[in-house]
């Protein structure tokens, strides 16, 4: 067994409302000098740290526990697993 | 007869629940914590608003798995009148109760104000009493109120005539100014506005009658008269 770091990007499906993103990238990037930038998207990071035999395990056990608690509401969030060596 | 008060860690609307039903409408009401389960001899249950779990994660999220949703759930299906107001609406959505999602409101802030309802399905417990399209003044107070509900789900929302309450102006965002749903059969019932506070004259600067028919629908619905 070994430690993993799983971080777990919940964010807005495409197509729903971003009000606090569209803020930043309008009031304040675009408001610079910054005019590359297209979009902004906000999001909520959970940073699991957790034991599993391979990286793989690791992300199935974590996307297991987000669907079973429903740590993102599947009307309005998609999320992303992104898994590191500890 | 008895109508049971689900208190959350972080509930704040629960004293105010409970004084309507007791000492304005005269219904025996009877609190239960969360973590414990709800008696059989329940007639009606409501989770009212306030800030479970300091709304960490999301709002409702956390509380949607408290032992007490189990109960909360069979009682559902038996038919049970359940109606959740403001934390209440987001707990029954997030333990899948009702459809949807309750977002942050589209201008992100906290809003506390008296806004007005549309009545768009007056069958069910809480709305029996109320006539269709009939106008609620009523209040306001939270910050992800924004109710959302994909195309589809809003489609099947209306030939269902789930779609109870809707906002007379644009308010948050809500799809289709949506302020409360109810489920398939009707017996579920969740709101963002809060009728507790606006079922009495003293507190209700417009019209209390409106919000008492909310309440007054529900002793109508478990046959007591007030």
């Amino acid at each position: 067994m070994a430690t993993f770091n799983v971080h777990v990007t919940i964010e807005n499906k495409p197509g729903i409302s971003d009000p606090e993103g569209e803020t930043i990238l309008n009031d304040l990037v675009l408001k610079g000098t910054h005019s590359a930038i297209s979009k902004i998207k906000t999001a909520k990071m959970l940073k699991f740290t957790i034991k599993e035999k391979d990286k793989k395990s690791a992300q199935t056990r974590v996307k297991e526990i987000c669907d079973e608690l429903r740590i993102y509401n599947p009307m309005v969030s998609k999320v992303t697993i992104d898994v590191f060596d500890s | 007869m008895k109508i049971g008060v689900i208190v959350f860690p972080g509930s704040n609307c629960d004293r105010d629940m409970y004084h309507v039903l007791t000492d304005v409408f005269k219904l025996d009401a009877e609190y239960f914590w969360h973590e414990k389960g709800l008696p059989k001899n329940i007639d009606a249950v409501i989770l009212p608003g306030g800030f479970s779990y300091g709304d960490r994660l999301r709002s409702g999220a956390i509380a949607a798995h408290s032992p007490i949703i189990k109960d909360v759930k069979k009682m559902a299906e038996k038919g049970i009148p359940i109606l959740g107001v403001c934390n209440g609406f987001q707990i029954l959505v997030e333990a899948g109760l009702l459809p949807g999602a309750l977002l942050k409101n589209t201008s992100l802030n906290f809003m506390c104000k008296w806004t007005s309802l549309i009545v768009e399905n007056n069958t069910t417990p809480f709305t029996n009493k109320l006539k269709l399209h009939q106008k609620i003044p009523i209040p306001i107070a939270n910050g992800e109120g924004r109710y959302y509900v994909d195309d589809e789900t809003l489609k099947k929302l209306k030939k269902k005539n789930q779609i109870v309450f809707r906002y007379s102006e644009v308010v948050n965002g809500s799809s289709d100014r949506i302020a409360g749903v109810c489920n398939e059969d009707g017996n579920v019932v969740g709101m963002m506005p809060h009728p507790e506070r606006a079922a009495e004259s003293a507190i209700n600067p417009i019209d209390n009658k409106p919000s008492s028919l909310i309440f007054e629908s529900l002793l109508n619905t478990i046959g007591v008269k007030n």
